[in-house]
């Protein structure tokens, strides 16, 4: 055997496993660095019932989920035996989708005798850029975005530490909000990519939609977009022969919506005197949420990090790197029982801890 | 040739894990231990031989999910054996409700792949049905008021699993001559079946009133692609029997807005 020159600390391969919607993410990371990944999606399955349905959904997973595995094994040049550690998103998402990722990892975390972490697709987010860059500033405010959530957090060690909720959504999240307009605009599913692409040169202060909750005597952290989707709606009807072009429109409504995202994710950051933002989650993808926010946060001080727009929307990667934290933080293996959370609510990056080692933490 | 092989099925409301070995003889397998169950005197199929080595079947109907991984390490716990004993893995295809279903396709699928061993998909139904005799039709909740069946002869299955209301299955009964029903389908439309005589399949350790008494028994599915696992025939591809298209309406347009 050679000699080893210095310590070679190496943690385990961590293979992470996404499956909350309609992408089936797999990915292999090992001490910060992403080794391999594959990602498979339906989203072409459901575009002509213009939302993701739920049992296509599980049934595209069942037939994507072994093949992503090889495919990210194969594109890291390594074999399901190198695998140290498993993670899964076990929720929250939808429940049939859910089940089939937690099962697989189960699976392989039984059949190689590797532990096994659940953990939160949101913290996955969360955690999506870790492969790419730098640590994660400790403390952080995060703006997640996406077509399920819209929150703003305070984040501390993402691996260990309770994470606080400052304000979250009080009916639409973000990006169903974009789906939403898209479809009462007319714009192909999935409607976030369309509007961001439709709004692109076109004046965003033709139209003053509204910006819900940004009073004065408003909860400051709180976001409310339904009534910026009926606003969208209402005026499109009574204006059916408008002039106004179709991407004046679109790019107007963008504006309102990453106006408020932006401001007070900034507010936030001032009030709580944390000078990091970090913006994640599928309509963190948006251009004009990246290009306003990076202006604002330049602005204010404001230290701003975004993942690459492919790591915004869900993936394999994520979770990975989440679990690849979760190892090298010295985290207790999740209980072998885990089961798949639809509704998880967001305190911790890890879901499915044993008892002990919850009541320890 | 001497080979040990994992089953499992999740298409019922049972969460069924056995181990087995595999022999192409009726002689025991040397190598088994103390605590294996007594093989079938009759062999499953022309020259294979299962020899059951301990299983774990739990009916619940919600908690697939959480049970089967636990249950397939118990199972080798319990017989000393490691994962990377296995030679391959089988696994209950359905038909079945779809979400357990999945819960055990997907298992088994992943589990082999982490051991680069085949898996092979069999009827879930044959589970059932070959512990039977005669003309037998095999019947499971399909949930929506409708069962799962298949007909047997001599518990060997005569055309391929399907989906109906209880009414009509019963007619297509008749019309083929069946006389008996088995599995879990019976008790849930007892009136449904009432000219049927209720044939009762015991369970693996041949009781007939445990709960797990009538759901498939893993270990009768490694005899049913234990010829192909013994003559090293490649499974075929693993497909969920569903028998059913997703529930998916395309949307209207959008509606009008009101002011
Ligand atoms: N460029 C974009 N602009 C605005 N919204 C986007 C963009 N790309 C994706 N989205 C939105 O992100 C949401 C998907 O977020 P993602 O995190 O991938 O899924 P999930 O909500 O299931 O976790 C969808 O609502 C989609 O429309
Ligand atoms: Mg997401």
């Amino acid at each position: 055997m050679p000699a080893q020159h210095g310590p070679m600390v190496t943690g385990p391969v961590v293979m992470g496993i996404e499956t909350s919607c309609d992408e089936t993410g797999v990915a292999l990371v090992r001490d910060g660095e992403l080794l391999g990944e594959a990602l498979s999606t339906s989203m072409d399955q459901h575009a002509r019932y213009g939302g993701v349905v739920p049992e296509i959904a599980a049934r595209a997973h069942v037939q994507a989920l072994v093949p992503c595995v090889r495919s990210a094994l194969a594109s890291a040049g390594l074999r399901a035996a190198d695998i140290g550690a498993i993670a899964v998103t076990a929720g929250p998402g939808l429940a049939t989708a859910l089940h089939v990722g937690v099962a697989a990892a189960k699976a392989y975390a039984t059949a190689l005798g590797v532990p096994l972490y659940g953990v939160h697709h949101l913290a996955g987010h969360l955690a999506a850029d870790l492969v790419d860059g730098e640590p994660l500033p400790d403390p952080l405010i995060a703006l997640i975005v996406s077509g399920g959530h819209t929150s703003l957090l305070r984040v501390g060690d993402l691996a260990r530490d309770p994470i606080v909720h400052l304000g979250d959504t009080l009916d639409d999240a973000a990006g169903e909000c974009f789906d939403k307009v898209a479809r009462v605009l007319g714009l192909p599913y999935p409607g976030g990519p369309a509007v961001d692409r439709e709004a692109v040169g076109h004046d965003r202060t033709a139209l003053a939609f509204p910006r819900p909750l940004t009073g004065r005597t408003d909860a400051a952290y709180t976001f409310s977009f339904s009534g910026l989707k009926t606003a969208v709606a209402r005026w499109a009807e009574a204006h059916p022969d408008t002039t106004i072009p179709p991407g004046d429109v679109i790019a107007s409504f963008q504006e309102a919506v990453v106006d408020v995202l932006t401001a007070k994710a900034i507010r936030a950051c001032r009030d709580h005197a944390i000078d990091d933002l970090l913006v994640v989650g599928g309509v963190a993808a948006n251009s004009r949420l990246r290009e306003l926010a990076a202006q604002r946060c330049a602005d204010a001080g404001i230290r701003l990090r975004i993942p690459a727009r492919r790591r915004c929307t869900d993936n394999g990667v994520m979770i990975a790197s989440l679990g690849d934290l979760l190892v090298r933080s010295g985290a207790a293996p999740s209980a072998p029982d885990l089961a798949a959370m639809p509704g998880a609510f967001l305190d911790r990056a890890q879901l499915g801890l044993p008892e002990p080692a919850l009541h320890a933490a | 040739m001497l080979v040990l092989v994992l089953a499992l099925d999740t298409a019922t409301a049972a969460c069924a894990v056995a181990l087995a070995e595999l022999t192409e003889s009726d002689r025991a397998p040397r190598e088994s231990t103390a605590g294996a169950v007594p093989g079938r005197d009759e062999p499953a199929a022309p020259g294979v031989h299962v020899w059951p080595r301990g299983s774990v079947v739990t009916v619940d109907a919600r908690r697939h999910g959480e049970l089967l991984a636990p249950s397939m390490r118990t199972v080798l716990d319990d017989a000393g054996a490691r994962p990377s004993d296995l030679a391959a893995v089988v696994v209950g295809a359905g038909p079945g409700p779809f979400t357990g279903l999945r819960v055990g396709m997907v298992t088994a699928a992943a589990f082999a792949d982490a051991l680069e061993i085949p898996v092979y998909g069999v009827c879930s139904l044959d589970g059932i049905g070959a512990a039977t005799t005669g003309a037998v039709a095999v019947v499971t909740d399909a949930r929506r008021r409708e069962v799962y069946w298949a007909c047997y002869d001599d518990g060997v299955r005569v055309g391929e699993p399907a989906v109906g209301r209880p009414a009509e299955v019963a007619a297509a009964l008749r019309d083929r001559g069946v006389t008996g029903v088995a599995g879990p389908g019976l008790a849930l439309y007892p009136a449904a079946f009432a000219e049927f005589t209720s044939v009762a399949v015991p369970a693996s350790d041949g009781g007939l009133s445990a709960p797990e008494a009538g759901y498939p028994r893993p270990e009768l599915l490694v005899g049913l692609a234990g010829a192909d696992l013994l003559a090293g025939r490649p499974p075929h591809p693993l497909v969920p029997l569903y028998l059913r298209r997703p529930d998916a309406t395309e949307p209207h347009a959008p509606k009008p807005v009101r002011a």
